[in-house]
């Protein structure tokens, strides 16, 4: 792969005074794709997405490599990275509500945000904002640009979100569980939106979910964590056809639309899994 | 094993009608299955039925008896709910003995040691538990402590709101097993909250479409997918719920 988005190498981390690290020699690059991040909860997918926008302040980092499109995240400066976030990397995040400061309105909150990193007038990053609510299928961004989070619904706040994120055109966009909280209904839509627009701008998006329906459908590739390791790598469309024991046995706890009705097949966790070279 | 059906279950919070009036009859043993979307109204009717919630209109009955017509101790051996937080539903500082005893002591039940065994061996966990406190169980864990305790009074029917929806699908196949297995050995009755059309799917014989308050809709599982739904937002959910499971 020519010149990754994204490049990381034998990253350790460990939260303050924690017994093991929470991730442990994980090695991924990333171009302009689609990567998902499966695995169960406490697996450490959140800490590799929080660890790549240095989020961690208190952790200990350590990695043989670790750049975004040039940049030595690991020696870089808070000033570097915070010119960084929200502009050239950005992060969404599972529940709108939380992100969202709830009593400012929600196009405000758009507009400043690109303000933030694009020097412009008021009136412009309005325009640039409205424009964005669209692009992400808000059917009438003038009136939404002024209501406040408490008036939009979940997946409406989603896209907001997701106009936020994308509206300074990042080259990378880390989004976990981005649609954990929503209904199945409109899951699908607010996928969708980001894919299109993910696939439009050539952004290189991490999809961090613990579902594996979701990396199947929306990733090109998926990396599958198991107490802080990558166990596996996968192309998405070879989900099915896992080789691991761990990603076969989630797949096969699952239950399916049609299935048999038999008790569900139960994980039998390997301690040798701990121990394995990563891949 | 008992039948419940709810008749004309309406309820209203301040001005906002959360249940209009809801009905449905479910068969003794049956595992009926309530779904769609959030703030729906789901929680609510499990609420009012089990009299968590008392200021409501209409009935519920379980075996014919209303109720609002059964004195606190006797619904509690009759019905019994299981939440979706395992975390938020058990009592931090109480150990799993002490969560498990205190229903048989305030029942006045006999064989207290006998009875808390039973329930840990039905719910699959070892003896050795008792003595431990919930942050000391692992989410599926606490689960299972929260189905003991539902069980250990013996009711007729469970309530099951979201009862996997926080937990990792390994774990949820380990506690849809326990309550399939459950209603088998001790022919419960029960209503199973979820928004996962797969385990309503491997769960249920039956379930209804909750929107605004209303059932639009009751199916039985086959209609997920015979395409046999009429009510729009059912088929909506259906064909949602199969694009997303990559079945489409
Ligand atoms: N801020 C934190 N401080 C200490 N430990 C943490 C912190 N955040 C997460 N952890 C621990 O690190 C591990 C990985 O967590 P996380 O990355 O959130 O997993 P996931 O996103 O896969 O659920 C877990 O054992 C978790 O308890
Ligand atoms: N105690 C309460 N006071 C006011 N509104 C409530 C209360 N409980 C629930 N509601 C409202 O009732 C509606 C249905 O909620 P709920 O039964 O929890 O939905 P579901 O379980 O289907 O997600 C929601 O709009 C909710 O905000
Ligand atoms: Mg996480
Ligand atoms: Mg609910």
């Amino acid at each position: 792969m020519a010149d990754p988005i994204l490049d990381i190498q034998n990253l350790t981390l460990r939260y303050p005074n924690a017994p093991t690290p929470a991730v442990c020699g994980v090695s991924f690059t990333l171009g302009q794709e689609r990567l998902g991040i499966v695995g169960e909860s406490g697996s450490g997918k959140s800490t590799v997405g929080r660890a790549i926008m240095r989020l961690l302040p208190d952790a200990t980092m350590q990695a043989d490599r670790m750049s975004f499109a040039g940049v030595d995240l690991l020696n870089a400066s808070e000033k570097q990275m915070l010119k960084l976030r929200g502009a050239r990397m950005s992060m969404i995040l599972q529940d709108p509500k939380y992100s969202l400061n709830p009593i400012q309105r929600c196009g405000d909150q758009v507009a400043e945000a690109y303000r933030t990193h694009v020097s412009t007038t008021k009136s412009d990053a309005k325009a640039k904002a409205i424009a964005m609510l669209e692009a992400v299928q808000i059917r009438d961004p003038e009136r939404v640009y002024d209501l406040y989070p408490h008036e939009v619904s979940g997946g409406m706040g989603q896209r907001i979100m997701i106009a936020m994120m994308l509206l300074t055109d990042p080259e990378l966009v880390i989004a976990d569980e981005p649609t954990s909280a929503l209904d199945v209904t409109v899951r699908l839509q607010v996928l969708s939106i980001l894919d299109d627009l993910v696939k439009q701008r050539g952004i290189g998006l991490i999809m961090i979910s613990h579902d594996l329906n979701l990396v199947r459908n929306f990733c090109d590739r998926v990396l599958i964590m198991y107490a802080g390791r990558i166990v596996e790598t996968l192309d998405a469309k070879d989900l099915d056809h896992a080789r691991h024991p761990y990603t076969r046995g989630l797949l096969a706890a699952q239950p399916r639309i049609g299935g048999p009705r038999r008790p569900l097949p139960v994980l039998d966790r390997d301690p040798s899994w701990l121990s394995e070279a990563t891949l | 094993m008992k039948p419940f059906e709810v008749e004309n279950m309406s309820i209203t919070f301040g001005k906002v009608t959360v249940l209009p009036a809801v009905s449905f009859q479910i068969e003794a043993g049956e595992c009926f299955g309530l779904v769609g979307e959030s703030g729906s109204g789901k929680s609510t009717v499990l609420r009012c039925a089990s009299m968590l919630l008392n200021l409501w209109d209409g009935e519920a009955r379980i075996g014919g008896k209303s109720v609002k017509d059964m004195p606190a101790m006797e619904r509690c051996r009759t019905l019994q709910m299981v939440f979706q937080d395992p975390y938020g539903s058990l009592h931090p500082r109480h150990s799993i003995r002490t969560t498990l005893s205190e229903p048989l002591r305030i029942h006045g039940l006999d064989n207290q040691q006998q009875r808390m065994e039973q329930a840990m061996t039905d719910v699959g966990l070892p003896l050795s538990f008792l003595d431990r406190f919930p942050h000391q169980l692992s989410g599926g864990q606490r689960q299972r402590v929260a189905i003991a305790r539902a069980l250990i009074l013996e009711p007729d029917v469970l309530f099951l709101d979201e009862p996997t929806s926080a937990l990792d699908v390994s774990v949820q196949a380990e506690i849809l097993n326990l309550l399939v297995r459950l209603r088998d050995e001790k022919g419960f009755t029960y209503i199973m909250v979820s928004h996962d059309l797969a385990v309503i799917d491997h769960m249920c014989d039956r379930f209804a479409v909750m929107k605004s308050g209303h059932i639009v809709e009751v199916l039985p599982r086959t209609a997920i997918l015979d395409g046999s739904a009429k009510a729009p937002y059912a088929q909506e959910l259906i064909a949602a719920s199969l694009a997303y499971e990559g079945a489409a």
